[in-house]
């Protein structure tokens, strides 16, 4: 099998699969789910049977359908957070790279003193300070993670702005944001695009974390990572419902990281490998 | 070399000065202060007013965060606001238990990991070493809790092992404490297990190429050989690296893994506070997590810079 003109490796083929099950599952919740989101159908962590095979949780919802739509959350957060790092990483990234040694150092000098601090402590901390909410979960967690996403920016703009088309477009007169989105974007792209997907990972794992910690998405919305925390319980009694929602998010992360890895494979080095 | 020792120190001292601004500014500076957060919302102006004057909110933040910062140094950390009580009451016992499990997770995850990279560079591309790239990479990809659940599960539940729940208490004997972690320390173990061996193997490899490795093979030493005399000493200083970031990150990992196994340490401590709102806690947890992160990254760049023969040697 190929893909955009290369061979596709079983690993590879494996995560693509893996994606495409959950975009699917995940889109068409509403039509796949036998149960509704709050339906109660049965004994509390009720064991698979065969109408309800992923089993029953800690007030007797149906596990399956309440994955799919815990998946929206989940998938859709995710998502947004890790788009929204991006914007704002890659702008502060190609600004550094591309003006004046002034700009760049500070903005160095800024994500070096937020990353000198790990990230699950500062969320925490200002997540104490205004509460949790969705819209200051998303906002803490994109612009703490857009500070790795400059990093890498940067480094790959400062390789492309010393590029001889670089230098001809600012003798052409171009504007700053068009040398950016034009010449600088277009060629920084494979290592962002491997970067998005690797981030996404960590932002998913990120907020299933605090969503563990009862510090994230809050009741009555659910996510995979508040179902883990709900039916935590359950696992001395032998039963697996909290395993479940955490067996699908490793699922997830397992098949973006699947497709990074044959991605990194075909542009240059291989993901973990040399300097 | 004692110069550039001497130069990391003092910029991580700097560090250090600026994570606690920042930690100090990220919980004081923003909306909603600790006097509206301790009354909530509804409060009249006149309560705000008088709980701001009792915890001396009134003063330029400059000089807060001068008295926070004197008083951390002198170990006294503030009171809580849900309690009233000394926070340093709670944390030390706490502490302690934080870095016992820690600490136990690392002097197994570290040999261990270091050892499987030896191992599996030595065996490159051999079966052995595609296990542990499939193995490592799906590892990374678990959440925490997976594991520790996991875990529970078979060795707790099914198995009957250990306890499911560390809840550790000072009269306990260090032998009884240990057996009660045997299960977050493992959980922990295998979190930074997979990385720390992935960057080991890539940081031996890294080395395989350069010419008196080649020259090596040519004298016909065995592989093993010159994997372990020849190619280790040179890649120390990046495993290193990765040693030290690993733990650093096991400082935070150890969040999570205390929370799952509802085990008395000052993660569980801070996750309590955030969700009560008790800033003068939460800061005090977070500025000793990330004092903590700080001081091994600086501890990883100075034994780097001890472990190059490069640098050793007086010009």
């Amino acid at each position: 099998m190929r893909l955009l003109g290369h061979r596709l490796s079983g690993g590879a083929a494996v995560g693509f699969a893996i994606i495409l099950a959950n975009i699917v599952a995940i889109s068409f919740a509403r039509w796949i789910a036998p149960y509704g989101e709050a339906d109660l159908v049965g004994d509390v962590w009720a064991p698979p049977s065969g109408a309800d095979w992923l089993g029953l949780d800690n007030l007797g919802r149906d596990m399956f359908s309440r994955l799919l739509f815990g998946g929206q959350t989940s998938v859709s957060l995710a998502l947004l957070i890790t788009a929204l790092s991006f914007s704002l990483g890659i702008v502060m990234g190609f600004t550094a790279a591309t003006t004046n040694r002034w700009i760049d150092a500070a903005l160095a000098r800024l994500v070096d003193i937020i990353m000198a601090i790990p990230q699950l402590i500062l969320a925490l901390m200002v997540l104490s300070v205004l509460g949790t909410s969705i819209p200051v979960l998303i906002g803490t967690i994109a612009i703490l993670d857009s500070t790795r996403v400059f990093r890498l920016s940067r480094a790959v703009a400062m390789n492309i702005t010393v590029m001889e088309y670089v230098e001809a477009a600012r003798l052409r007169g171009e504007k700053l944001w068009w040398i950016m989105r034009r010449e600088v974007l277009p060629n920084a792209l494979p290592p962002l695009i491997a970067e998005f997907g690797l981030r996404f990972c960590f932002t998913l794992l990120f907020i299933a974390s605090l969503s563990f910690l009862g510090l994230g998405v809050q009741p009555p919305e659910a996510d995979w990572g508040s179902m883990v925390r709900d039916n935590a319980t359950a696992i001395n009694f032998g039963g697996i419902a909290p395993l479940v929602p955490a067996a699908a998010i490793a699922l997830l992360t397992i098949g973006v990281n699947l497709v990074v890895d044959w991605f990194l494979s075909i542009h240059g080095r291989a993901h973990g490998e040399g300097a | 070399m004692l110069p550039l020792v001497a130069q990391r120190v003092a910029l991580g001292l700097l560090t250090l000065l600026a994570v606690s601004v920042l930690v100090f500014a990220g919980t004081e500076i923003l909306p909603g202060d600790v006097a509206t957060a301790i009354l909530g919302q509804s409060a009249t102006p006149e309560a705000v007013e008088a709980i701001r004057r009792s915890l001396g909110l009134e003063e330029p933040a400059a000089l807060r965060y001068w008295h926070w910062l004197a008083g951390f140094l002198h170990g006294d950390l503030g009171n809580s606001l849900a309690n009233g009580r000394p926070i340093i009451e709670q944390l030390d016992f706490r502490l302690k238990n934080t870095l016992f499990l820690a600490s136990a997770a690392a002097s197994v995850a570290v040999p261990l990991s270091v050892g499987l990279g030896i191992l599996a560079a030595i065996n490159q591309n051999g079966s052995f070493d595609r296990i542990v790239n499939i193995v490592s990479l799906s590892a990374i990809s678990l959440p925490e809790f997976f594991i520790g659940y996991v875990l529970i599960l078979l060795l707790a539940v099914k198995l009957d092992w250990f306890p499911s729940l560390s809840a550790i208490s000072p009269e306990m004997s260090f032998g009884e404490r240990l057996y009660d972690i045997a299960l977050p320390a493992a959980t922990l173990t295998l979190v930074v297990l997979a990385h720390m061996m992935r960057m080991t193997r890539a940081a031996i490899i890294g080395v395989m190429s350069h010419p008196f490795i080649e020259m090596a093979f040519l004298k016909g030493l065995p592989r093993w050989r010159i994997i372990v005399q020849h190619a280790l000493p040179n890649a120390l200083a990046p495993i290193i690296n990765v040693v030290a970031i690993n733990l650093a990150y096991l400082v935070v990992g150890v969040i999570v893994v205390e929370v799952v196994f509802v085990y008395p340490g000052i993660g569980q401590l801070m996750v309590d506070a955030v969700s009560k709102r008790d800033v003068p806690v939460v800061q005090a947890c977070g500025l000793i997590f990330a004092g903590t992160y700080v001081g091994l990254n600086l501890l990883a760049d100075i034994l780097a810079i001890l472990s190059n023969p490069l640098l050793r040697v007086p010009k």
